[in-house]
């Protein structure tokens, strides 16, 4: 059974529709991303969850229990802000354990456990400084103890990493992984950050103009996005223009000059999506010109204008002589590799 | 760099303020040196301002218990406006702060709105309304046999801190609103997720956030209270001098110009020792919230 489940959620301002039939399960200790632009409703999403928006429609249930009659006082889940809203009149130390106070968790034991929660996020030692006198990436970290300390049924995380630099980024996004991975909490993490969504989450569900696009693991929605949203927003893409004919025997999927079986089942138009790193240089294919080419130390990045429209292809530096600019190539990949939209059924 | 571009560097800083410098030595430290040397002159009836160097006035002021009662009034009056203001100041500039858009808006032009109007058009505001018998509230409520006499509000001390609160009200109100645009519009959240209630987060994360707020406006309602003249003039009338009030009388009907300057010179100081004490004290109270 489902640990969390929102049912047909639809959140609307006046008569702008934010969020609309938003329906998700989310199984114990799963880490789901919502990933979308800003504007797509992932936010209001989870502010639905925590209970700071009420939902216009729809249901959402914790173990079973609607979540919508509880005030979000009494919900016990844990929230991570992007700003980490820490309060800046209370230590470390302190705002850990102002949630153990709400809960009139004794003396002992909640000093205890506030050191057990500062120590996991790797900040031993810092119990008595204030939020204003830490960088960002401490400040983060006590933020991810306040919420983790009260043992919440489900953390949810709103941008929490957005604020700091690349680097450190990278560097809470493990050890983030880590934590939840070693404690188990059910999380929910939204992010317009797709490298982010698909470094930490079990699952993702990719959100656009407050529809769902997509839900699967990250391998899912970057090998077969659902839509040409989902293979554009997840990194970058090829959009090839093709045609199912039918006339032959076998069918034939044709894109310029590149040719291949059909899938069966479709008929006329199609768009054809390739990922640039999983398009190879050939004797036949796609016939297309290099235009620029970028060394990028662990990889090559070509720009090509083909007969089927410009292209992406991304190769391995792996030591071998590749195209110059302005070479004529011959562009091809596995059928395996595409994902094939449009079409009629036949 | 060359050791003239660095003496002329030097000296830009000097050249730049000289103007801004000159007009504040000539407009407020020579006419305060004045004052405070002219509380030390003699005056008589007869012989007028003598200049000599005597201690009479400071010796008056500290043994005639008329002024101890009189400085005693001052910042009783002041300390109770000031109370008054925070109490009613800090929860309307939440309240204000949590207003949607338009509202806040028209609201805060309601607050300030006041401080486009002359103090003594506002302070004879209070007069008109509670004035003896004729004023409009006391005839109103007469006529209406709910009082037998007019509420005593002209001449009294309450009457004067309710004025002064009024008047003093748009200082506290900015400063807390100040205060409280500093903190994180989240905050409340997330004080809400870890399990606070309404009365919890206003009293332990609101209210300490905004203390500074309530305190640095308590400073500056506290020194114009006590420094008011024309609200406890109007107000107060002659019954009920303050120090202020006090000083003009000298300087204007007794024509007493060096006790007048002594009044003047020990509200000064008193102030100053006050405001510049407190506010070191709340600095470092409240260092975390300040930086």
């Amino acid at each position: 059974m489902a640990y969390l489940e929102l049912d047909r959620v639809a959140k609307q301002f006046g008569a702008q529709t934010v969020v609309d039939d938003f329906s998700l399960s989310v199984g114990k200790g799963e880490f789901i991303s919502f990933l979308g632009p800003s504007g797509c409703g992932k936010t209001t999403t989870l502010q639905m969850i925590a209970g700071f928006l009420d939902p216009t429609r729809g249901a959402i249930r914790l173990e079973g229990k609607d979540l919508t009659a509880i005030h979000p006082a009494k919900r016990g889940l844990g929230i991570v802000f992007q700003s980490y809203a820490l309060f800046p009149h209370m230590t470390a130390a302190e705002n850990v354990a102002f949630g153990l106070k709400m809960r009139n968790v004794p003396r002992g034991e909640r000093a205890e456990r506030v050191r057990a929660a500062l120590a996991m996020v790797g900040l031993a030692g810092y119990e008595d400084r204030h939020p204003r006198r830490m960088s960002g990436g401490q400040q983060q970290r006590v933020a991810l103890a306040r919420a983790l300390v009260i043992k919440p049924s489900v953390l949810l995380l709103d941008e929490p990493l957005s604020n700091l630099d690349a680097k450190l980024r990278e560097e809470m996004q493990i050890e983030l992984r880590q934590i939840q991975r070693t404690i188990g909490t059910t999380t929910i993490l939204v992010t317009h950050d797709q490298n982010e969504a698909m470094s930490l989450s079990d699952r993702i569900v990719v959100m656009s103009q407050g529809k769902i696009e997509q839900i699967g693991t990250p391998q899912e929605t970057y090998e077969k996005p659902a839509s040409a949203f989902v293979s554009q927003f997840l990194g970058k893409t090829n959009d090839f223009p093709g045609m199912i004919d039918r006339v032959v025997s076998p069918t034939q999927l044709v894109a310029g000059s590149w040719r291949a079986p059909a899938p069966a089942g479709l008929g006329g138009p199609v768009t054809v999506s390739v990922r640039p790193e999983r398009i190879g240089f050939a004797d036949t294919g796609l016939s297309a010109k290099i235009v620029t080419r970028i060394f990028q130390g662990n990889h090559w990045l070509f720009q090509c204008d083909s007969e089927c429209g410009p292209a992406i292809v991304i190769r391995q530096n792996d030591g071998k002589p590749q195209p110059a600019e302005g070479e004529a190539v011959r562009l091809t990949w596995r059928p395996e590799d595409m994902s094939v939209r449009g079409g009629a059924s036949v | 760099m060359s050791m003239a571009a660095d003496e002329r560097n030097a000296r830009a800083p000097w050249a730049l303020t000289a103007p801004a410098l000159m007009l504040f030595v000539g407009v407020l430290l020579i006419p305060l040196a004045t004052t405070v040397m002219l509380s030390f002159h003699d005056w008589g009836q007869y012989k007028g301002i003598e200049p000599v160097f005597i201690l009479k006035n400071w010796h008056e002021i500290a043994t005639d218990p008329y002024y101890a009662e009189m400085f005693w009034r001052t910042f009783r009056v002041a300390i109770l406006t000031t109370l008054l203001t925070a109490l009613l100041g800090a929860p309307e500039a939440y309240i204000l702060n949590r207003m949607s858009g338009r509202w806040k808006s028209f609201f805060l032009l309601v607050i300030l709105g006041p401080l486009l109007i002359s103090v003594v058009a506002r302070t004879l505001g209070w007069a008109l309304l509670f004035g003896g018998n004729n004023g409009l509230v006391n005839k109103l409520l007469m006529s209406l046999g709910v009082m037998r006499s007019p509420i005593p509000f002209m001449f009294t001390e309450t009457g004067m801190i309710i004025a002064l609160a009024h008047v003093m009200m748009p200082f506290m109100v900015l400063s807390v609103w100040a205060a409280l645009q500093r903190l994180d519009p989240q905050i409340e959240n997330a004080a809400m997720s870890l399990g606070a209630g309404p009365t919890t987060i206003i009293r332990r994360i609101i209210m300490p956030q905004i203390m500074p707020g309530v305190l640095s406006g308590a400073i500056i309602v506290f020194s114009l209270s006590a420094s008011a003249f024309a609200t406890p003039a109007i107000i107060g009338g002659r019954r009920l001098k303050v120090a202020a009030t006090l000083a003009y009388d000298e300087f204007l009907n007794t024509l007493n110009w060096p006790l007048g300057a002594a009044v003047a010179t020990l509200l000064l100081v008193a102030l100053v020792l006050i405001v510049v004490g407190s506010n070191a004290l709340i600095e470092r109270r409240y260092a975390e919230v300040f930086r």
